[in-house]
């Protein structure tokens, strides 16, 4: 009686949250998946369970432009901000001495948070755009003759906006596992006769590696499902999946963007499955 | 300047800001020697392990082993390996690479690393463990890998930060069994930090008794317990009675004092039995708090209970002047 007692109250405890998973992730996900079988026309949809959806997405140069463009911002964004994230984790865990001034430049690190994501995308415009701050003083100084046209609206400045919106995602934990290495780590692989760089290499690295991983999940979901980014910042010149998306929610065919973000759900899944074969980041959590 | 693998502190200083972490340290550390350099916490023995390691700088002064001023040079340059605290061993490493750790460093292939791993590994008796994760070892099996990583790099010196204080009272004691004979064996200088006196009497050719920044006594186990030079001496290394004798204050050996018929009059505070002796703890008139360590048998011929007036005598052999 008791025991049978226990499993109901486990049940209970576990259901607000099983409950709210179910209603708020699990449900959406099985619409999307539904209704990406579903049939549309120009002007309505109807329920139907037919391959058309994936088969003109797998049919379509298009699909597979889009999606490899979207893998390349996802993987350049990941190595720049993995290089920038890495280096001011390792500044703040290592180089600072004092824990207030750690948490202090930590906060600093945030302040770009405080606004909302369109605006800090929004004031790249004026700084890059063609008669931008940046034309504007690399003329001045005699660098350049005339503006440069790459500097928005271009991969570049998608890619920019990236890295200045996703890289305190890789900066927190990496920064987070950083802290939890014992000091004398460091000190016994100096003992050792390591250098600098043989420390950071065979000592700091591998056991910062659960917080890259967390991190690198972080960035690579974020600008794999981003689409108001690309669109902002390339001036719509440029597609990655998201947008491809939103396009065809613009166009009310529900049934084709479904089909889309199934297939963009199952690539970032596998994506991170394959990262997590290499680091087991169980133990960090 | 001395020959051979002795170390020689020359005026070593230590400041950390306005405070005085080492004062002006002056000592040889004769080559093949157990030296435990004692102390309460704060007084200066870990940061002067910590400079002759090279993890901390030198403020003053110089550090000289075998003949040649370390201390500018880098810890692995020395000729001395540190054994830390928390063993500070690799966690994302098997017990056989962190013992290679150094070789793999200065670029030994690896055949040969970990050859010379598995030798280090069969000194302390950890072979069949070699390809554990440190985080799968005991206390006990953590330090004798510290020990053989420490000891891969032939140090001339060991340097042992309070290598025991992490270990539960029964292994502590095997292991510094183990630490002495490998001492021994090896025939290199140990110097290790301790806050507890039985394991310094227990290990130590040389006590160095350290507080205050500055050295208090050094010298040979016997001669530190038996002749303390100042009463922070007798105190911190126990078994010694501080009373205060017209001329100065003494040193009485807790053994060596008697309940008797006649003496210093006392009450008695406490009796605490100790299995092979019993320790009874009396009150002087002047307000000197006196130990007795009496053996079991001598004690129960003539039980006395807390509250009994006693007189307290003792051998003069047992008393001993102090300098401070």
């Amino acid at each position: 009686m008791r025991l049978k007692n226990r499993h109901v109250l486990g049940w209970l405890e576990a259901s607000p949250l099983a409950l709210v998973l179910l209603l708020f992730l699990v449900a959406p996900i099985v619409m999307i998946v539904i209704v990406s079988f579903w049939g549309a026309t120009e002007f309505s949809i109807y329920p139907a369970f037919q391959f058309d959806n994936y088969e003109f997405l797998f049919g379509s140069p298009v699909t597979y432009r889009v999606f490899l463009a979207t893998l390349k911002y996802a993987f350049i964004t990941w190595a720049l901000t993995l290089a920038i994230g890495f280096t001011v984790a390792y500044f703040l865990a290592f180089h600072v001495r004092s824990l207030t001034m750690q948490i202090a430049l930590f906060l600093v690190c945030t302040i770009p948070f405080w606004t909302s994501n369109i605006i800090r995308m929004i004031s790249w415009i004026p700084f890059l755009g063609r008669n931008g701050i940046a034309n504007q003083t690399l003329i001045s100084w005699g660098v350049i003759d005339e503006p440069l046209e790459w500097l928005l609206y271009s991969d570049f400045a998608v890619i920019l906006a990236f890295v200045h919106l996703y890289t305190l995602f890789m900066v927190v934990p990496i920064f987070n596992t950083m802290m939890r290495i014992d000091k004398s780590l460091l000190e016994a692989a100096r003992d050792n006769g390591a250098s600098g760089l043989q420390t950071l290499v065979h000592v700091i690295l591998p056991l910062t590696k659960p917080g890259i991983m967390i991190g690198t999940i972080f960035v690579v979901t974020l600008v794999m499902g981003d689409f108001i980014t690309v669109r902002f910042m390339s001036g719509s010149q440029r597609a990655n999946v998201g947008r491809l998306i939103s396009n065809d929610i613009g166009l009310l065919q529900y049934p084709s963007a479904a089909a889309t973000a199934v297939v963009l759900l199952c690539t970032v899944l596998i994506v991170i499955a394959i990262l997590l074969r290499f680091v087991n980041i169980r133990k960090e959590l | 300047m001395r020959t051979g693998y002795d170390l020689e502190l020359v005026h070593l200083t230590k400041r950390y800001g306005d405070t005085v972490a080492v004062r002006d340290l002056n000592h040889v550390f004769v080559k093949g020697s157990y030296v435990c350099l004692l102390g309460p916490s704060g007084c200066g023995k870990s940061s002067t392990l910590r400079m002759i390691a090279g993890h901390e700088d030198v403020s003053e002064g110089s550090i000289v082993l075998d003949s040649q001023d370390v201390s500018q040079l880098p810890p692995a340059l020395r000729g001395t390996a540190m054994m830390f605290q928390n063993y500070a061993l690799f966690p994302h490493l098997s017990v056989r690479d962190n013992v290679a750790f150094s070789l793999r460093m200065k670029g030994v292939d690896k055949a040969k690393r970990h050859a010379r791993a598995d030798e280090m590994l069969a000194l302390v008796d950890m072979t069949h463990l070699a390809d554990r994760l440190p985080t799968q070892l005991s206390g006990g099996q953590q330090q004798r890998v510290a020990l053989a990583r420490a000891l891969v790099t032939e140090p001339k010196v060991l340097l042992l930060d309070e290598p025991l204080s992490a270990l539960d009272p029964f292994l502590r004691i095997r292991m510094r069994g183990e630490l002495k004979k490998l001492q021994r064996e090896l025939g290199i200088t140990f110097i290790h930090v301790t806050h507890g006196q039985d394991e310094a009497l227990a290990l130590a050719d040389e006590i160095v008794v350290m507080n205050d920044a500055v050295i208090e006594q050094s010298g040979p186990a016997r001669d530190v317990w038996g002749a303390p030079r100042t009463e922070f001496v007798a105190r911190f290394i126990g078994g010694h009675n501080v009373i205060a004798l017209p001329g100065g204050k003494a040193t009485v050996r807790a053994d060596a004092v008697t309940l008797g018929d006649d003496g210093l009059a006392a009450t008695i505070t406490a009796v605490e039995y100790q299995g092979a002796s019993v320790a009874v703890t009396s009150k002087l008139e002047t307000g000197d708090e006196v130990l007795a360590l009496l053996p079991e048998e001598q004690f129960f011929n003539a039980p006395k209970s807390p509250g009994d007036a006693v007189r307290l005598a003792w051998d003069e052999r047992g008393l001993h002047r102090l300098e401070a």
